[in-house]
């Protein structure tokens, strides 16, 4: 149906205005206190950000020290990539490879930790199910979506995560230099002894999901594209939220604190950190 | 810094094409050099087990690098050997592995790092030479810096992942004299740190000069 008459300006603001209060199932929430089915003993005032993705979607945010996030695999098909900074510091970031070289084990999940270039963590893994996290194949670019999909542009049909990560940082004063290799949730990736990749066909369940706790001031980038090792071949991908929520600094005795001597020490990094 | 040979050394390399360029890196030094399109780069593992570590940039734009995700994604196999492409960011191929004589290399371990040091060993490593110190001094002299640090490759260093995920680097595999051939597919800046740790057995606990030599 061709829209009315717009041929002033004050008819043209009334049929923009008309338009609010429209809602879509990948929306943010606005105010982040009117979010819905928050986890178990969330308070509605504590909550910072709430969201939900479609695919080929992505949103970034600075979460402050203490903050907890749940990112939720909505329809049992999503594939949050994410990365993160210190958000005080951008050139401090998220270092998969020293991950999971300092913490002895390339497949991460709850009790473990996320940690910076600079020997500190930037966010702890404290509660999933069926996380599924792969740090192995990174994310999704136009190259990739373009062979699979037959594009990969961020205005087209199939966005990539790769570029989606760019423009996220872009709105912080970021560039592609910045962007660090990333993780993934919700589409787990092994290694076989030959070195060979398996990717985890079984699908998922609704509500699955991870929680992740900010360390530092942290600016998290996440883009829900489909996993590069995906085999099929329409672009699929269902919905991610994350949801955020204030929370009180990790205390010296908590349990992913102390799980290893090499966490405790990060975590003795980032405190170094916080007294100047 | 390093420098091109004016006269082959009494003892040149033995290389399939005309030496451009050849260098002894010193044991715990940095080293960076364009190899240009078409341009092989070889990696000589002088003594046997010493890691180097290693990442790539286009030389025109090198906000486009290696990518060890892409690479690993292109041939479905964490190890690197004959026949790998080393992918850029962007998904094109920078190098190509045309000769490999130690078997398998490593793009999951990263690079030490004084600050990773102290996780790994304690507080008292905070000062050890590291290999970033070493990019970060060689990305310096060419207008480069701590934003253009990525994921790398380590030549010669064993990082085996087991059944559960557990990986570790543990004894290497490698000997005196073996070496990796590198194709430019595209004008490439490598930079190299001929690592200098001696907390874990990359290095066999004694980091050793490395050669490079380019031919065409």
């Amino acid at each position: 149906m061709p829209p009315a008459d717009l041929s002033t300006p004050d008819k043209a603001r009334a049929h923009a205005r008309a338009q609010a209060g429209t809602n879509v199932r990948a929306m943010p929430t606005i105010p982040a206190s009117a979010a819905k089915d928050l986890p178990a003993g969330v308070a509605p005032a504590d909550v910072v950000w709430d969201e939900t993705m479609a695919a080929g979607e992505y949103g970034a945010r600075v979460l402050r020290r203490g903050t907890r996030l749940r990112i939720t695999n909505v329809a049992a098909d999503g594939c949050a990539s994410l990365i993160a900074l210190n958000a005080d510091r951008p050139i401090e970031r998220l270092n998969v490879a020293d991950t999971i070289k300092v913490q002895w084990n390339a497949y991460l999940g709850a009790g473990k930790l996320l940690l910076s270039d600079m020997g500190r963590v930037l966010l702890s893994i404290t509660a999933e199910r069926a996380g599924r996290m792969d740090s192995i194949c990174g994310a999704s670019t136009e190259a990739s979506n373009a062979r699979r999909y037959g594009s990969g542009e961020t205005h087209g049909r199939h966005p990539n995560a790769r570029d989606r990560f760019m423009i996220a940082l872009a709105k912080y004063g970021l560039g592609r230099r910045d962007i660090p290799p990333n993780v993934n949730f919700f589409k787990a990736v092994t290694v076989g002894e030959d070195g060979g990749l398996r990717f985890g066909e079984a699908p998922g369940a609704a509500g699955d999901f991870v929680e992740l706790r900010a360390e530092m001031n942290v600016l998290v980038a996440m883009a829900n594209t489909p996993h590069v090792l995906d085999p099929r071949p329409r672009y699929t991908c269902s919905d991610v939220r994350v949801t955020a929520w204030r929370g009180p600094v990790t205390p010296p005795d908590d349990p992913i604190r102390t799980a290893s001597p090499e966490s405790v020490r990060a975590f003795e990094n980032v405190e170094d950190y916080f007294l100047s | 810094m390093s420098f091109a040979i004016a006269e082959p050394p009494a003892n040149a390399p033995t290389v399939p094409g005309a030496v451009v360029y050849d260098f002894v890196i010193p044991a715990r030094a940095p080293w960076a050099h364009v190899v240009k399109q078409g341009q092989t780069l070889r990696i000589v593992d002088l003594e046997g087990n010493q890691a180097v570590d290693c990442i790539l940039y286009d030389a025109n734009d090198p906000a486009e690098r290696y990518s060890a995700a892409e690479t690993i994604v292109a041939q479905q196999n964490i190890f690197l050997t004959t026949g790998t492409r080393l992918m850029s960011t962007e998904g094109n191929v920078l190098m190509t592995i045309t000769g490999d004589t130690c078997g398998r290399h490593d793009t999951s371990g990263g690079a030490c790092s004084c600050e990773s040091n102290t996780l790994r060993y304690g507080h008292h490593t905070k000062h050890q030479h590291a290999c970033v110190e070493n990019f970060l001094d060689a990305l310096g002299r060419r207008g480069l810096g701590k934003r253009d640090m990525t994921g790398n490759i380590n030549w010669f260093m064993n990082v085996p992942i087991d059944g559960e995920g557990a990986l570790g680097i543990v004894d290497g595999i490698s000997a005196p004299g073996k070496y990796v051939d590198l194709r430019a597919e595209t004008d490439t800046l490598v930079v190299i740190s001929n690592c200098p740790q001696v907390n874990n057995p990359c290095n066999a606990f004694n980091p050793t000069p490395v050669r490079v030599t380019i031919f065409e």
